[in-house]
This record gives C-alpha cells, sequence and structure tokens, in this order.
C-alpha cells in the first residue's frame, strides 16, 4: 500500500492491522516516533496525520489511506519549527523519549489555538506522559513557542 | 589541587584521531560507596576519556549513562572549565564498556546513587587540565617560547601574535607524556562550573535523532519478544510453538532460561506471535503472593523486634516512663519504575564475540553476566551505551534480566536480535520498590518532644542475593533503613532503636529513584508532624526546635517555608505541609501546597530548597528537582502495584497510573548556596514530596494518611 510520510510516497508491504507506528518504525526505519505503551496512554506514538495528532500505536496502517503522516523528523528539517525552537530555549528535555511526541502534540495544539493558556496546554497535552517530569518546562516551552511563532520577538 | 603521581596512574593513547587522554585516579574517600566487587586493579588497556580531534571538535567520553539527568552536558562543562575550548565544539559520547571507565568511588562503570557528578568532578577536571598542558607544550614547542608565556582560550592557544587552534594542536599534543600533575582551577577561577548551561542533547532529542536502545535497527536484526513467567516463581512446564510459528514473520521459537522467545522480522510480528504462543506454566509457590496477605503478615512482624539496626539507650524503659506514648504505622506499596523507553536490549553474537547495545545504568555487570551465558571472558562483549529513556534505577539490575535473556534468545536463535518489552511486561516484569511497612512507637514529654523512639521497619531486602550483598551489614540492608537511622530527628532522642524484618519473597525488586528513602522520608516526616500536631504546636517550630544542632536542614526549611508563605493566608481550602529530608549528600526541603477537591489531591505547588554543595549546573539541579517531585508525587498519588496469587494486578499506564500534566504542580527551586561536600540531585528531591503532600492534606482535612498512594475520603476544609 502507499504512505506518505514526511512529504514523500512510499510503498509499503504491510499486514492490514500492522499499526502505523510499527510501519514506521520497523518497516520505514523513522525511529523518531516511540513506542511507549501500545494502548494510547502515553503519547510517545504521536504523529499528524493531515496535521492533526493520533496515536500511532493503535492506528492499523490500513486506516491511513490518502492522509499525510508527519513525524518529528518531517516537522523540520533542522530542528527550526518553533516548538523545537522553544524546546532548546526553555531546556525541556532529559531522558527525551517522549519529546518527539510532546512536541507534535504540542505543535498541533499551536496551529488551533496560537494563544493557549496553561489550562489549554493540560488538556492538549495530559495525553501525553512524561517520567522525567519536564511538565514545568514544557508548559513554559509551549508559550514560548506561541510568541515565536507569532513572531513576536 | 594537584593530583601526585601516587595517586594517578596515568596512560595515554595515541590514536591518528588526535589527542586522547585517560586515567584512572585511584578514589581517597568514597562516600557510603558499595565495597567494589571487581577486582582492585583490572588489567591497563587503552581508555580514553577526551578526544579532540583535527576538526577542533572536543568529544567527552562518558563514563556514567545520560538517561536524563544531564551528566552529558554537566561532565562535559567540568571538562570544558579546565580545557578551555570552545563550548561549541564540545560533544559528549557514552564511553565503551570498560574496566577504565569504572566509578571512581564504586569500583564498577555504573551510573546510580546520584553520585556521577561528585564522584566524576575531579576525574573529568583533571582530565581537561592535563589536556590543555598539553596543548600548550605542543605550541610551545612549535612557537620555540615557555609554555607559561602561552594563553589558552576558546580553543586556541595564542602566544603574542602567534596562535595554534586545538585541532591543528590536537596530533602533536598527542605525542607528549602527559603531565605527572596538574594544577587545578580555584572556584573563583571557574567561567563555567556554576553557570547555567543549556543541555548539549536537545538537538538530537528535539528532532528525533537521538538513538535510544529502542532504536538500534541494522541489516538482518530480528525483533524478539518473551513470554515472561506470569506469576512470581511459576516456571515453564511446555510450550507450543506451532500457532507462533504461523504468524507472518515470526521465524523461530526459542527457550530462555525465564520464559519462551518469539522471534521475528519485525516487533509486529513477534507480538503477534507471543500473542499466539501456548505455554503452560508451573503454579507459583505456596499459591503465590497476595498483597492484602501480605500486607497482614508484614503487620505482624512489626509487632515483634527485628534484626538491630540502632540503638542507644533503654527504649523499653524510657516508652514505659514516658508521659504520652503514640503509635503509627505507615506502609507503602510495590511500585513499578516504568520508564518511558521500556526495557529492550539488542545482541549480535559473532563467534566469540558479542555486542550488545541498550540503554544501562551497569555496564560491568552486564558484560560479566552476558560473558557468562556465552561462556567467553567479559572483554569478548562490547557494550554500546544508547540512551536510556529513563532509568530510575530500573537499568540497574544487579541480575541483568533484560542483558541475560536478550542473549539468551541471540544465542538460541542464533541470530541478531533486539528483545523488546511492552509496557505490560514492563508494569508486570518486577523488580519493583519494595513494599515496607513502618511501625513506630514514640514516648514524649510533658512539651511534646520524643524521649523514646521505637521503630520497626519491614520489607524486603534490595541487595541480598546480588553483587551488593556485601553491604548488608549485620543482617542490616543500609537500603531499608537509609533515612531513618541517620534521621536527623532521632539524634536528639534519648533512647531510641530501629530494629528490620528483612522478609523474602518471590517479588523481585530493586532500587527506585531515591530507594530506601522512598518510604523512610514518608514515615519519618509523617510522624514528625503528627508529633507537633499531638503537641498543639506549629510543624515549622516544632521542626526547628528538633533540628537545633542540624544547621543545613534548619537552614533550608526555613528558607523553603519562607519561599512558601508559611503563616500567610491562602486561597480557600488550601493548606502547606512540610518536609525535609537527607539523602545522596544533598538536603532537600519541601513546601507542598495542596487542596481536596471531590476526594482527589490537588497539589498546587511545590517550593523546594535545595543544599547539594558546589552545583555545577543550576538548570540541571532545577531540572531534576523538578523531575524527582513529579516522580515521587506520581508514586504518593497514584502508584501502586498489587498481586494476587502471585500475579500482577495492574498491566499499563490506565491502571498503573503516572502523573500527567494536568496534575503537575509548579515546582519552584531553590539553591542554596553552599560550602558542604558536593552531593547528589537525581534522587534527593524524590523522598519529600510524599510526606510534604501528606502533611498538607492534614492541614487541609484533618485526615491522616498513612498509607501511600493516598486515598482521602473528605474533601478540604474550607
Amino acid at each position: 500500500m502507499k504512505l506518505e510520510v514526511n512529504g514523500t510516497v512510499r510503498e509499503v508491504d504491510a499486514p492490514k492491522d500492522m499499526p502505523l507506528l510499527w510501519v514506521l518504525r520497523d518497516l520505514c526505519g523513522i525511529t523518531g516516533v516511540k513506542f511507549g505503551c501500545g494502548m494510547a496512554q502515553c503519547g510517545a506514538c504521536t504523529v499528524h496525520l493531515d496535521g492533526k495528532p493520533v496515536r500511532s500505536c493503535v492506528l492499523p496502517v490500513s486506516a491511513v489511506g490518502t492522509r499525510k503522516v508527519l513525524t518529528i523528523e518531517g516537522l523540520s528539517p533542522d530542528g527550526s519549527h518553533p516548538v523545537q525552537r522553544a524546546w532548546t530555549e526553555v531546556d525541556v528535555v532529559q531522558c527525551g523519549y517522549c519529546q518527539s511526541g510532546q512536541i507534535l502534540a504540542a505543535a498541533a495544539l499551536l496551529e488551533r489555538n496560537a494563544d493557549p493558556t496553561d489550562g489549554d496546554i493540560d488538556a492538549a497535552l495530559s495525553g501525553n506522559v512524561c517520567r522525567c517530569g519536564t511538565y514545568p518546562r514544557i508548559r513554559q516551552a509551549v508559550h514560548a513557542a506561541a510568541l515565536l511563532k507569532k513572531g513576536s520577538r | 589541587m594537584s593530583l601526585s603521581r601516587r595517586n594517578l596512574l596515568v596512560s595515554s593513547t595515541v590514536a591518528a584521531a588526535g589527542l586522547v587522554l585517560g586515567f584512572h585516579i585511584v578514589p581517597r574517600t568514597a562516600r557510603a560507596a558499595p565495597p567494589p566487587p571487581a577486582k582492585k586493579k583490572a588489567p591497563p588497556q587503552p581508555n580514553a576519556f577526551l578526544r579532540i580531534a583535527p576538526d577542533e571538535t572536543v568529544t567527552v567520553l562518558l563514563a556514567h549513562s545520560e538517561m536524563g539527568q544531564g551528566i552529558w552536558t554537566g561532565l562535559a562543562m567540568v571538562i570544558a572549565e579546565e580545557l578551555g575550548c570552545s563550548w561549541s565544539k564540545i560533544r559528549s559520547e557514552h564511553a565503551a564498556a570498560a574496566p577504565t571507565y569504572a566509578h571512581p568511588a564504586f569500583g564498577m562503570q555504573m551510573t546510580g546513587g546520584s553520585s556521577t557528578t561528585w564522584a566524576e568532578f575531579d576525574r573529568y577536571r583533571t582530565v581537561g587540565a592535563m589536556a590543555r598542558e598539553m596543548l600548550v607544550r605542543a605550541a610551545a614547542t612549535k612557537w620555540n617560547v615557555a609554555p607559561a608565556t602561552c594563553k589558552v582560550s576558546g580553543g586556541v592557544v595564542t602566544n603574542g601574535k602567534e596562535k595554534l587552534t586545538f585541532g591543528q594542536l590536537s596530533v602533536a599534543a598527542m605525542a607528549l607524556t602527559p603531565p605527572a600533575s596538574v594544577k587545578l582551577k580555584e572556584p573563583g577561577e571557574w567561567s563555567i562550573i556554576g553557570k547555567p548551561m543549556k543541555r548539549l542533547d536537545s538537538p538530537e532529542k528535539i528532532t528525533g535523532r537521538a538513538l535510544f536502545g529502542m532504536d538500534v535497527q541494522f541489516a538482518g536484526l530480528r525483533t524478539a519478544l518473551i513470554a515472561r513467567p506470569p506469576a512470581f516463581g511459576a516456571k515453564v512446564v511446555s510450550f507450543d510453538g506451532a500457532a507462533a510459528l504461523k504468524v507472518a514473520g515470526v521465524e523461530k521459537v526459542v527457550r530462555t532460561s525465564n520464559g519462551v522467545a518469539v522471534v521475528g522480522a519485525h516487533f509486529w510480528a513477534a507480538k503477534l506471535g507471543r500473542d499466539a504462543l501456548q505455554v503452560v506454566w508451573s503454579a507459583p509457590p505456596n499459591g503465590g503472593v497476595t498483597s492484602a496477605k501480605l500486607a497482614a503478615d508484614f503487620k505482624a512482624k512489626a509487632r515483634t523486634k527485628g534484626t538491630m539496626a540502632m540503638e542507644k539507650g533503654d527504649v523499653d524503659g524510657a516508652l514505659g516512663h514516658a508521659k504520652t506514648k503514640v503509635e503509627y504505622e505507615y506502609d507503602v506499596p510495590y511500585l513499578a519504575h516504568a520508564p518511558m523507553e521500556p526495557l529492550n536490549c539488542t545482541v549480535k553474537i559473532d563467534g566469540d564475540r558479542c555486542e550488545i547495545w541498550t540503554g544501562t545504568q551497569m555496564q560491568t555487570i552486564d558484560q560479566g553476566a552476558a560473558a557468562k551465558v556465552l561462556g567467553i571472558a567479559p572483554d569478548k562483549v562490547t557494550i554500546h551505551t544508547t540512551f536510556l529513556g529513563g532509568g530510575f534505577g530500573r537499568r540497574a539490575n544487579p541480575a541483568s534480566d533484560f542483558v541475560v535473556e536478550a542473549v539468551e534468545v541471540a544465542k538460541a536463535a542464533n541470530v541478531p536480535v533486539k528483545v523488546v518489552w511492552t509496557r505490560e511486561d514492563d508494569v508486570r516484569g518486577g523488580y519493583y520498590r519494595p513494599a515496607f511497612l513502618h511501625r513506630i512507637e514514640v514516648g514524649v514529654d510533658d512539651k511534646g518532644i520524643p524521649t523514646a523512639w521505637k521503630q520497626t521497619i519491614v520489607g524486603q531486602s534490595i541487595l541480598a542475593g546480588t553483587p551488593f550483598a556485601g553491604m548488608v551489614k549485620n543482617g542490616i540492608d543500609s537500603a531499608s533503613v537509609e533515612g531513618v537511622v541517620d534521621s536527623p530527628y532521632l539524634d536528639a532522642v534519648a533512647a531510641r532503636q530501629v530494629t528490620l524484618h528483612s522478609p523474602e519473597t518471590p517479588v523481585t525488586v530493586l532500587w527506585w529513584r531515591s530507594v530506601g528513602n522512598t518510604h523512610t522520608a514518608f514515615a519519618m516526616e509523617s510522624a514528625i508532624d503528627e508529633l507537633a500536631h499531638a503537641a498543639k504546636k506549629d510543624p515549622l517550630a516544632y521542626r526547628l526546635a528538633l533540628l537545633k544542632e542540624k544547621r543545613r536542614h534548619a537552614a533550608a526549611l526555613s528558607s523553603a517555608a519562607e519561599k512558601a508563605g508559611w503563616g500567610k493566608p491562602l486561597p480557600a481550602g488550601h493548606a502547606l505541609g512540610l518536609a525535609v529530608h537527607e539523602s545522596f549528600g544533598s538536603i532537600v526541603a519541601e513546601v507542598a501546597e495542596v487542596s481536596i477537591e471531590k476526594g482527589r489531591v490537588r497539589v498546587h505547588k511545590v517550593t523546594c530548597v535545595v543544599d547539594c554543595g558546589q552545583v555545577v549546573n543550576p538548570l540541571g539541579v532545577e531540572a531534576q528537582v523538578q523531575g524527582s517531585v513529579a516522580y515521587g508525587l506520581s508514586a504518593a498519588l497514584h502508584g501502586e502495584i498489587t498481586m494476587t496469587d502471585g500475579k500482577v494486578d495492574q498491566s499499563n499506564f490506565h491502571d498503573y497510573r503516572v502523573l500527567r500534566m494536568n496534575e503537575m504542580p509548579r515546582v519552584d527551586v531553590h539553591i542554596q548556596a553552599s560550602k558542604a561536600k558536593m552531593g547528589g540531585i537525581g534522587e534527593p528531591a524524590t523522598a519529600p514530596i510524599a510526606p510534604a503532600v501528606a502533611n498538607a492534606i492534614f492541614a487541609a482535612t484533618g485526615q491522616r494518611l498513612r498509607s501511600l498512594p493516598f486515598r482521602p475520603t473528605t474533601g478540604s476544609a474550607s
């Protein structure tokens, strides 16, 4: 079947029920998307499907269809997306394992809400677990990204 | 500080790529260190801590594992301080597993005990200073001037108008004999140590390029999942792999010492194969562990005297004479570490050599364990340490469980294989923070001050039966009593006694971020708070009265209370709770602001004051304190592993709940300026949060919660 990932259409030979996560990781070699729980509980596997955040660990690849898949590798070629820049500026990461999912969830939030409150951030990102406890800096970085995105500094 | 030849064994390696420098410093002192189980002196072999390349890159080789705690940046700062390189050219890399990289205090290559920074502070600074001196000497020789006339800054050596870069000098410098001793900078001369520096691993971690064990891929690599015992103590009786082998992509089904592995082309094949696998397991011994029964056993044991851990005076006599006697019991459950990256290990066996890629905290032990499975020498086992997607102790297993089984699978299946744990495997896979019960009997005088303190602790030993068993002295596992026997509150109590029961169960246990302090701080700081309230004293004033001789504790606590607005008006329904605890050489005071809404504990703000001695990277300290609070709070609010008939009742994040963004309080971190000996920071802020919240819940509701996780039954009084 055909799959458009990060702007490139690929031909993948995968069983229909194989979750998108494993198609991306094990068949396409795209490993920025992470396995954390396998049941849409932690958000480590977050990718965008036509710009909307989805949990790729429970999404059968056959359900993707013609929708465009975006992983962290496709968010920017060089880490220059406002969310990524804000993440560096605020020094968010610790172990880093959940951060691809956190960044993609944050990027999707900012697309639909240019100026989120703490409450908006909590609501949008509570599905993304971080065991290192980077939550306070994530909040701070989402606000910083909102400013960067608006080009106000 | 200068190092003499006596405590410095220097060797240098000539490498075509440039200057490579490394050496051992024989430790002079070790802080609460486990005696090294390894041989005292490993045979010398080429070793390296620093690589300077002709392209100007400066690579720091880390003897420790980066699992989020920030040593990737911190140790680079330490080396860069003395080296004088350009910060933009510095990068870090995990070193190979080799005796050279043994922990200076613990004697084996490992990351744990919040020890990396204090243990490596001298070694890495010295490496930086030695390299700088060699670069200067190389430049001075070229210019035919005295080295003392040369200056170093930003990766460039200058002498008047002459200048040469580290890259240009690297080859000449490498040919020099490393200096026998070097003079390190005085703290007043530091320009990097103590300054907030941003993480060097951000670029790869925000772009998905960082390589975790899970991300290792190469041609021919298969993925395996293992069916492990469903109950503690169960064993494989028989298995039938036929149905598993019918799954598309499944290639092999092999036995391991603890279960049955399904090997497939990729994760999904191996997962479906394992789902289809038929295994008959033996019944667990004695019907298996059941949590309620175990709790009752612990309760009964707590009423009997255990092995003596600490004693002064006649505690029973003093209790008998006390004006008032109180008794409290505190209990905590088993806890899974649940790092975000499920455990995994990749193994490639090639003749009498073996290569392993994994995120581990314990290279030396893993290397030995893998070698044992294969019947080869440890130095034939190469370990590539990847980034760790969280460790928290789970990746420091003296039993090397996730490494041994992967080697067994690769050997039995005769293919390179990555064994991947699912989240269910992780939650049910044992190696938990052990459950503990503390029974505390206190006699108090007419002012409510303790005059007799009798504490009985019940819980499994983490160290027994491991290579660290030597740390169990006279039947006392220090990891079971740390935080009690050295409690600052007990020094002033005339008659005191702490005894320990270490029951054995089939449940496998392990250190979990801040180890014994996770339960001892909860017991001690809850009990002190109860005593303060019983004496009708302000909990802060009561503590400060007991901590008169403990200046660092008192200072941290007073400062945290003041910064949190102790005694000032709060929003309706909110209340503050205090705790201060010392662990891993650092003191952390925390004040939690809490309310109870519809039976749910809401922690609004946590104010932390940290005294950890000299700080290398304040930005890293803040991150570790915030993270520790999150980790401890996660356990206090939600964490609980229970068992029925030997089987774990929880399986994934829906029933083994962890702290989420919407529950994360604001965490203000204040670093106390301190001249104290450098302590750790990866763990010490974990322990005080549970009692701080418990004490705040009491202040808000009058409910004293003595069990973790918290299950309040009423709301805040408003």
